[in-house]
């Protein structure tokens, strides 16, 4: 009879950047069960709405997560525009979709730095983010600031881009895919990285949808569903489709971002060659009454924000449901059966943001 | 920075921060930055650390945390508290899971502000860090061997 021990995992872990702790149930070396502690990081952001100005909120909700921070502030601004019935201007929309689609890229990049350091390949952890300062430096010359950089406002967005900047990006979106090429190929084609992720953690099609997992882990699983196609911002206008992969291991996550950061490469492109002229904010009066229920593609996943305005300037809730959160009971399926060497690589799979599960 | 007398060893944790600091903090790490360059490690064990780096505000889960790594550490060491939120409670300061800075909880020697905290500054107070932590060694070793 094996025999059964417990092993605490984490808070504070080597290969996490981010405190979050698991109980993991052994037998022997295999994992049978693991039980997850939350709560590390709770502020009670939230609750913070019914004392800031829902238009001070904006800078509150850009900070419940330092890497989707552009997406956390759209996604609230636009379920507050939809609830005092203000449209954007189009030029505004779609710098909303070329600074997303950069975080995008900055977040993709992130993971497969820090994918690559779990497997132990340092060069390659390098390398990623070495490309990743490109983007980095794009963002600190259009917004000034390098990862949290407050550009979006109810209304609109507050800074506009120059048409010799939106040149600069093209030409910095068309040099990181040439140097991304190498990058993409070692992922996919190494042999050290195949031997770690292929087969490992899968997910099928039926556990996916069941346990309710989104973003890049639920395409990897063969689900064909991204909620950019739903249109809002300019992704009406631009061509989007889920990019799906079949396996539903750690490697066919793997796949799906990398494909994802050319799918960003485009659209970004496509956007600055289709961005109309115009204002790039609306003025805003009164005070949002009534609720919305929006959902946003973040670039770990769907994410759900709830408003509810009470006709004052203090809104009555706000709610975020992150896609961390939805990714959490199925990344807990994964783990069970593996090897205790493998849990750190299956929980940085679902690209952990512990920051937004936790606000 | 004319001389260091030692390569001292960097514990990161994440108090309860937005993440914006902790990749900035990654961030010093990877080509662009190069904090090894000044024989600096991000290590994860704290009995091996010499520099404790701390991101966001004190929430009553984290607290125990934080008391924990700082009590395993050997002295002498230095803690610095990244981003506004570890100096102050920043943006969080009016939630009601959030206690403050990283200084209600241990003594804090440097300040770096920034919202998120730019890897310039974020070097610049490890640098400082580093001098400290040299002054302070003389401090220990001068104590130590007055009681022997």
């Amino acid at each position: 009879m094996a025999k059964r021990s417990i092993i605490p995992f984490g808070p504070q872990h080597p290969v996490l950047p981010e405190p979050v702790h698991l109980d993991l149930v052994l037998e022997d070396e295999t994992v049978v069960e693991a039980v997850p502690s939350i709560g590390y990081i709770h502020r009670g952001l939230e609750k913070l709405v019914e004392k800031k100005d829902f238009k001070q909120y904006v800078y509150i909700a850009e900070r419940v997560c330092g890497i989707c921070s552009c997406g956390h502030g759209m996604g609230y601004c636009e379920s507050v525009e939809h609830v005092m019935g203000i449209n954007v201007p189009p030029r505004a929309a779609y710098l909303r979709t070329i600074w997303i689609e950069m975080s995008r890229i900055h977040s993709h990049l992130l993971w497969l730095g820090l994918l690559a350091d779990a497997l132990g390949f340092e060069s390659l952890f390098m390398e990623s983010w070495r490309l990743r300062e490109k983007i980095l430096d794009m963002m600190d010359a259009t917004t000034g600031g390098r990862i949290i950089f407050s550009v979006n406002c109810v209304g609109g967005v507050l800074k506009d881009i120059t048409p010799e900047m939106l040149a600069e990006i093209s030409r910095t979106v068309d040099e990181m895919e040439k140097e991304f090429a190498p990058i993409m190929e070692t992922f996919l084609h190494d042999y050290s990285v195949q031997s770690r992720l292929c087969g490992l953690g899968v997910l099928t099609k039926d556990q996916a949808v069941m346990l309710g997992a989104v973003g890049p882990m639920l395409r990897a699983s063969g689900v064909s569903y991204d909620v950019r196609m739903t249109g809002y911002a300019a992704y009406g206008d631009l061509s989007v489709e889920p990019i799906t992969a079949a396996d539903g291991d750690s490697y066919a996550r793997c796949e799906v971002r990398l494909k994802e950061l050319l799918q960003s490469f485009q659209l970004i492109r496509e956007a600055i060659g289709k961005i109309p002229e115009g204002p790039i904010a609306v003025p805003v009066k009164g005070s949002p009454s009534g609720e919305y229920f929006m959902r946003i593609e973040q670039p770990r996943g769907e994410a759900i924000y709830y408003v509810k305005g009470n006709g004052t300037k203090n809104l009555d809730r706000f709610r975020l449901r992150t896609p961390t959160t939805s990714n959490i009971p199925p990344m807990l399926e994964t783990v069970k059966g593996c090897q205790l060497a493998d849990v750190p690589l299956l929980i940085l799979t679902i690209d952990p943001c512990i920051s937004c599960t936790e606000r | 920075m004319a001389k260091v007398s030692k390569s001292p060893w960097l514990l990161h944790y994440d108090a309860s921060s937005c993440n914006g600091c902790d990749i900035e903090v990654l961030d010093c790490l990877t080509p662009k930055y190069d904090i090894e360059r000044f024989g600096i490690i991000n290590t994860g064990d704290p009995f091996q650390a010499d520099i404790l780096l701390i991101t966001g505000g004190i929430n009553s889960q984290t607290e125990p945390v934080v008391r924990q790594l700082y009590s395993q550490m050997p002295d002498p060491k230095v803690v610095v508290a990244v981003g506004i939120c570890a100096c102050t409670g920043g943006v969080f300061k009016e939630c009601y899971n959030i206690k403050g800075g990283v200084d209600t909880v241990i003594p804090v020697d440097i300040y770096v502000p920034g919202c998120a905290a730019r890897p310039e500054a974020i070097i610049d107070g490890v640098v400082k860090a580093v001098q400290l932590l040299d002054k302070k060694r003389e401090e220990f070793l001068s104590q130590k061997h007055g009681k022997n």
